[in-house]
């Protein structure tokens, strides 16, 4: 094995070892099978198994997720892949309506063990509807499990407890950390669903982030070393579950907290963890709880403008020293 | 096809029964609404029985199916009892699905009734991902997806029928054309004489137009579809037009309606179209007036135990989000 590899060939890597150990996945969408799917994530699927698992379909978002749910409900295992997690919405009666309810109203009597995959988040120009980072509309549906990994070896782990799930889950990818280099996934490698990883320790501040705002979490928390800040950086890995008792438990130590989110600021993710931590760990409060998330505004195209409208370093530094002056 | 049929007359009497039993749960879920037993909505498939019973009679035991929130008639046809469907939508604790899913969610997924679905057109997907799930595992087994003639204008309708044409899947479209989008008749918003079956062509589907309160026309022309679709031919659109007895839903009194096209329809009964056909091979009419007298018997019984059953517990409402029964979404 590589000493590195990166998060797009992570994705395939993934979805491989599941799709070796067990014959019922299976995988939908559009251009994943000879194509390697239009962000190379699913480059060699198709040639190691074939058309009678890589399923090239239309441009279709509701077969796609549909047909993925009628055969979650009857045996199989199927990951299904929107392109860009903006089209989510063509298909989302299924994601709200149809996928995270079918379970709770029939009382119990079906399971659907399915993986939607969808390449989420902005930073490369794609403009506004190629670039939201659409997380945040998993989480307001009760039934979806959510998964967002940062690294390499994260999209391996948690790509095998999604898949292996009896429940529905949502996988992001990060399109920003597709070219991503890390540490290649040890064998078996699985990272069960809902917990949390303080990825740098520190003792002023605690930073919450997920995705590709780890990365701007940890660049911030290495500039604010050199000034003296001590900073706790956790990537959440999921929204659902959600581990709190990570983040409480940090908060508790450091005090501080400021949260980094791609999505809007308005019904962003980090509106429910800043309230489960004002209803819970206020006590461990000394500071105000900050936010840097995306502005209320659709994603422009110029690099210019979309740095403007979406978390940086920058703004990371800047929210971590108020909030540790305070 | 003919509609000479080799159904023997003890298996049409079978079928007339279980159509008897949906027209009576049917009544029944009428009165306890009207007398506040039953909350929300219903859309009561009076009128509709012989496309679900002649449908569920073509299929295999393992074969699935899939349904819309006018749904009552597929669960029953496809073994759900009378008694557990009025638990369900009296709130009882011992309803279908535990009074958490009610008229428009009714589920017998032990017998490969999938569920009842409330957002139009969107188990016509769902049904062919079954039949592809069918297809990976080669079981032969096929999927069934009963919808509306408004379900036809929407686009997980014609997503749905392109891949199961494209990947060939052992999927059957059942059209229960009633005629009425709703409140609207279909043709004043369809650009098709026929919605489903004229659609068909464009995907280079089969389509047969029949006559749906026929039980033997619908067992006979699913039997032949399913057959087709088994074989490895692919999906069929069957188009069975059909009547509602009732409004869309129950706040609907149908005023919309032409009195002379009700009164047709009402004369081309499913129950009366079976009991002609039955008395044509010899059954005698006073062993059809037993059915019917069974039946009556069965509904009153159900209806007795679903409302003397314990009402639903507010615990049930934390219970079946997730797989492992639980309802915990953070730590």
């Amino acid at each position: 094995m590589a000493d590195v590899t990166t998060y797009r060939e992570a994705v395939a890597e993934g979805i491989a070892r599941e799709m070796r150990r067990d014959p019922s996945v299976v995988c939908l969408g559009e251009d994943i099978g000879a194509a390697g799917g239009v962000f190379k994530t699913t480059v060699g699927l198709f040639e190691e198994f074939g058309k009678e698992r890589i399923w090239d379909t239309p441009i279709s978002e509701q077969a796609i997720v549909g047909a993925a749910m009628g055969a979650a409900m009857t045996g199989m295992r199927p990951v299904a892949e929107i392109m860009f997690s903006d089209f989510l919405a063509c298909c989302w009666d299924y994601l709200a309506n149809e996928i995270p309810k079918v379970r709770y109203m029939t009382g119990g009597q079906v399971t659907v063990p399915l993986v939607v995959r969808t390449a989420n988040g902005g930073g490369l120009g794609f403009g506004a509807q190629h670039s939201q980072a659409v997380e945040n509309w998993a989480l307001t549906v009760p039934g979806l499990k959510i998964a967002a990994p940062s690294t390499p070896a994260d999209v391996v782990g948690l790509m095998a407890s999604a898949i292996r799930s009896d429940d529905p889950v949502v996988f992001f990818e990060h399109k920003g950390l597709f070219a991503l280099k890390g540490e290649p996934a040890p064998p078996d490698h699985v990272i069960p669903l809902g917990e949390a990883a303080v990825v740098r320790e520190g003792t002023d501040v605690t930073l919450v982030a997920l995705a590709a705002t780890v990365r701007l979490a940890l660049a911030a928390a290495n500039q604010l070393a050199k000034d003296g800040v001590s900073v706790e950086v956790i990537d959440l890995r999921c929204l659902v579950p959600l581990d709190m008792a990570t983040v409480l438990a940090s908060v508790a130590r450091t005090s501080r907290l400021v949260v980094v989110e791609e999505n809007p600021y308005q019904g962003g993710w980090g509106g429910t963890v800043v309230s489960i931590v004002a209803e819970e760990g206020f006590e461990s409060l000394d500071a105000p709880i900050k936010r840097v998330a995306a502005e209320c505004v659709p994603l422009p195209f110029a690099d210019a403008l979309e740095d403007a409208v979406i978390p940086t370093v920058d703004k990371v530094v800047d929210a971590v020293r108020k909030t540790a002056a305070y | 096809m003919t509609t000479a049929t080799d159904l023997s007359a003890a298996e049409l009497t079978d079928l007339y029964e279980r159509m008897a039993i949906i027209r009576r749960t049917e009544k029944a879920a009428f009165d306890m609404f009207m007398s506040g037993l039953v909350k929300g909505t219903t859309h009561l498939a009076s009128g509709h029985e012989a496309v679900a019973v002649g449908t569920a009679a073509a299929l295999r035991p393992d074969d699935y199916v899939f349904a819309t929130y006018r749904g009552h008639h597929h669960a029953m046809a496809m073994g759900a009892t009378a008694e557990e469907c009025l638990a369900e939508l009296m709130s009882k604790a011992t309803g279908i699905c535990k009074a958490k899913g009610g008229s428009m969610h009714l589920t017998k997924a032990a017998n490969g009734m999938l569920g009842s679905y409330a957002i139009v057109g969107a188990h016509l997907p769902m049904a062919a991902g079954a039949a592809w799930s069918a297809k990976l595992r080669g079981t032969d087994q096929i999927a069934v997806a009963f919808f509306g003639d408004g379900a036809t204008n929407i686009g997980a309708f014609h997503e749905a029928l392109n891949l199961a044409a494209v990947w060939k899947l052992p999927v059957l479209f059942v059209c229960e054309n009633n005629f009425y989008m709703e409140y609207t008749p279909i043709g004043a918003v369809t650009a098709a004489e026929h919605p489903a079956a004229d659609r068909a062509p464009g995907y280079q589907l089969p389509a047969r137009v029949i006559d749906g309160n026929d039980v033997v026309v619908v067992r006979d022309t699913v039997l032949e579809a399913a057959e087709r679709a088994r074989a490895g031919e692919g999906p069929t659109v069957i188009e069975a037009e059909t009547y509602r007895h009732h409004g869309h839903s129950r706040t609907d009194p149908a005023k919309y309606r032409p009195a002379e096209e009700v009164e047709r329809w009402l004369k081309h009964d499913p129950l009366d179209l079976a009991r002609a056909r039955l008395e044509a091979l010899g059954v005698d009419p006073a062993d059809i007036q037993k059915v019917d007298e069974r039946a009556a018997a069965h509904v009153a019984a159900a209806v007795d135990a679903a409302k003397n059953a314990p009402d639903a517990d507010a615990a049930e409402a934390f219970t079946d989000v997730w797989a492992d029964g639980g309802a915990t979404w953070r730590t």
